[in-house]
């Protein structure tokens, strides 16, 4: 089979793959999209330019030689379930190709993308439609809303393709509609509509089928700033509601570091570098991706849960009415303060070898009675720029938290220092 | 004969082919044409003048504007008081029954052309053939193969009035925006729900000027096509001129141009789709307001 001939990496890739370090959120999370060795040459016969790159030639070599365009050169990556995923890349880079591959409105060339270990590249046009009518949609840079069509139909779109009786659809066109705050706008016409209400009817339309995977096209490039960050803050809540795989392509580095799980960066076709928005920063794969952190306000990109530092050695587990061991962990590991978490992990409170003692001592050796009071943890998504005083004003590392309430780490001022040290 | 190319001659012969192994088709081809065209002249000439000429102006009354419903009353009225109603209805039946046949004919083939390359090359070439002909050379072909009459008149005005209707179908098709087809596709369109969903309803602006484009050119074509006797206002001209009758050349020269007005400003109407929907859009817009 010609589509899914194996292709061995050329050694400038080899190194993009490498997962990555620090996903605390999704390090358990299972994948649900692999693309392995992918390739799109735009040639009614991609075999001698998929020859040439094989032996080590690069995209402008191949145009040079063959006039033949290569859009995406041997992309490997994994999307796990319940992240946004951005690949980003200036223009030209073949970031609108790649997710085009992706739902295969652009055929490969080569490779394979398997959904939950099913290889898309194989199925016939029918399995493909059924797979995009079920489990994915799509958001696009120009909202491509039809124009003859109210708010609601457009977001019953979808559905009406699938076959789904009018009032269905309606209804579940009028709950994606709500869900982005159009409820209202349900019988206006595209044009009646600013960019920002259209493309929030392009969003309702994308989750009226109850996609399991989304593909977003710089979704948010044609609106203007405002507007733009307001959109991010909706799809950010959208998906703290409920989680949904996010692929978003984008060329603007806030934008992936704010909405990012994990980055992608691509350059001439390539993917040069998979990992969080810290990973990325901390250890930039090459030039072209330092050039792109140049100007980044590191304090604004970076969340809590990135720099948050968790170490098993001051991380105390609960045993209700039982300090002793606390106390002669802290001691044996030289830690002065101990963070305190139930067996499910949840951050309970911290203490101090002297509170510990103290609580020994009154006769009532409970937890209760030794944490220290007056801290309290901050949630992971908080940028770092926010926490700076507390972390500054505080006794102790500062504890972080998930949005459950998980433990993840603490925050000390000379970590905090450091990682804005090194972004600078 | 000396020196010369006998491309003619080989015309003569094809035709002749045709003629000798092909006359069950052109029968059938006949038939068809002969049947629509009778039925609809029938129909129109079997209403009476207040009748048509009511259901005229209050399509032009509902579509364009007061303005032109009344200019339109007047037209109808200024016809038939010059006596010329039935052959202008006659005129107006040929007209339509070759639109209809234009469209039932040229708008798949502008939709095949859109999506095939090679189509759209042989096409396009077929088409400029078909435009830069001369009208009148299409009357001979017609009258070899359909004698005289209504049928071949019909024929020849449905290859000179189909090209606009195949191209601005086609162009319509291919200016949809890239995005909006991709959308389609990304959400599971099958290739006909793609067409009909999608694509069609967004070409329908630029269908909708073939379809005047086709009109105009059919009514222009249907008074010639009286030289082989289809009859309506054309024989009206004919007789104008045959018997060097000004003031009848006149009077039904001003018909076929007043005709042509109602006609070409209804259709063009129906070329901004949006005008309905613009219409009402008060009735929507006072939800949200509601609402807030």
């Amino acid at each position: 089979m010609t589509m899914t001939m194996r292709l061995d990496d050329p050694p400038a890739v080899a190194k993009t793959a490498a997962p990555p370090t620090t996903g605390k959120t999704h390090a358990e999370a299972e994948v649900r999209l692999q693309v392995r060795n992918l390739y799109k040459i735009f040639s009614a016969d991609p075999k001698p330019a998929l020859a040439m790159l094989n032996a080590g030639a690069s995209k402008a070599e191949v145009l040079d030689k063959l006039n033949v365009n290569v859009g995406v050169m041997n992309a490997s990556f994994d999307v796990r379930a319940g992240e946004i995923f951005v690949i980003m890349g200036l223009s030209g880079s073949g970031k609108s190709t790649m997710i085009r591959l992706l739902n295969r409105l652009i055929e490969p060339s080569s490779g394979e993308i398997l959904l939950d270990g099913r290889n898309l590249t194989q199925l016939s046009r029918r399995e493909l439609v059924e797979v995009l009518r079920r489990d994915m949609s799509m958001v696009f840079q120009s909202f491509a809303l039809l124009p003859h069509l109210t708010a609601l139909d457009n977001a019953a779109f979808g559905l009406e393709i699938a076959g789904v009786d009018k009032t269905a659809r309606r209804d579940a066109a009028m709950v994606a509609l709500q869900q982005v705050g159009l409820g209202a706008y349900a019988h206006r016409y595209p044009r009646e509509m600013s960019g920002g209400m259209q493309q929030r009817v392009g969003l309702a339309r994308a989750l009226a089928n109850n996609p399991t995977i989304m593909l977003m096209d710089e979704a948010f490039s044609a609106l203007d700033p405002l507007i733009r960050t307001e959109m991010q803050d909706e799809l950010l809540r959208l998906q703290r509601e409920q989680k949904r795989t996010i692929i978003f392509i984008s060329h603007d580095l806030d934008e992936a570091m704010r909405i990012g799980d994990r980055i992608a960066i691509m350059e001439g076709g390539r993917i040069v570098q998979v990992g969080t928005p810290y990973d990325i920063l901390r250890a930039p794969a090459d030039d072209y991706v330092r050039s792109f952190f140049r100007n980044v306000d590191v304090s604004r990109v970076l969340r809590a849960g990135d720099v948050a530092r968790f170490e098993a050695s001051n991380t105390i587990v609960r045993v209700p009415g039982v300090l002793g061991p606390a106390l002669q962990q802290l001691t044996e590991s030289g830690h002065f303060y101990g963070y305190v978490r139930d067996n499910e992990n949840r951050f309970q409170g911290i203490v101090s070898r002297d509170s510990v003692a103290h609580a020994l001592r009154s006769g009532e050796p409970r937890f209760l009675t030794a944490f220290l009071p007056g801290i309290e943890p901050v949630t992971s998504d908080l940028p770092v720029h926010t926490l700076l005083r507390r972390v500054a004003a505080a006794p102790c590392p500062v504890p972080v938290v998930d949005a459950n309430g998980i433990y993840l780490g603490a925050i000390s001022p000379s970590v905090l220092l450091e990682t804005l040290d090194r972004g600078a | 004969m000396d020196g010369k190319i006998g491309i003619g001659v080989w015309a003569e012969r094809l035709v002749t082919f045709i003629l000798d192994h092909f006359q069950p088709s052109l029968d059938a081809i006949a038939a068809v044409v002969d049947g629509f065209g009778g039925g609809i002249d029938a129909a129109l000439l079997g209403m009476p003048a207040w009748v048509l000429g009511g259901v005229i102006a209050a399509l032009a009354f509902w579509r364009v504007g007061v303005g032109f419903g009344v200019f339109t009353l007047g037209s109808l009225g200024l016809i038939y008081g010059m006596g010329l109603w039935e052959p202008t209805a006659s005129t107006l039946g040929l007209v339509l029954s070759s639109t209809l046949l234009s469209l039932l004919v040229g708008v798949p083939l502008g939709i095949w052309m859109a999506g095939n390359r090679i189509a759209e090359q042989v096409g396009k070439t077929l088409l400029d053939f078909m435009q830069t002909m001369p009208a009148f050379v299409y009357l001979i072909p017609a009258v070899m193969f359909f004698g005289l009459g209504r049928v071949p008149g019909i024929i020849a005005t449905v290859i000179f009035a189909m090209p606009p209707a195949v191209r601005l179908t086609m162009l319509g098709i291919q200016q949809v925006p890239g995005e909006l087809v991709e959308a389609g596709r990304a959400f599971g369109c099958h290739p006909h729900q793609l067409l009909f969903k999608v694509q069609l309803p967004n070409a329908m602006p630029s269908i909708m000027a073939g379809v005047n484009q086709t009109m105009m050119m059919a009514l222009s074509m249907i008074v010639v096509a009286s030289m082989i006797g289809a009859g309506g206002l054309g024989n009206v001209v004919l007789q104008g001129i045959q018997r060097l009758d000004i003031g009848l050349g006149f009077e039904s020269g001003l018909s076929v141009v007043l005709l042509a007005i109602v006609l070409d400003r209804i259709t063009q109407s129906f070329g901004s789709v949006k005008a309905p929907a613009r219409r009402f859009a008060f009735l929507t817009r006072l939800r949200p307001a509601a609402a807030r």
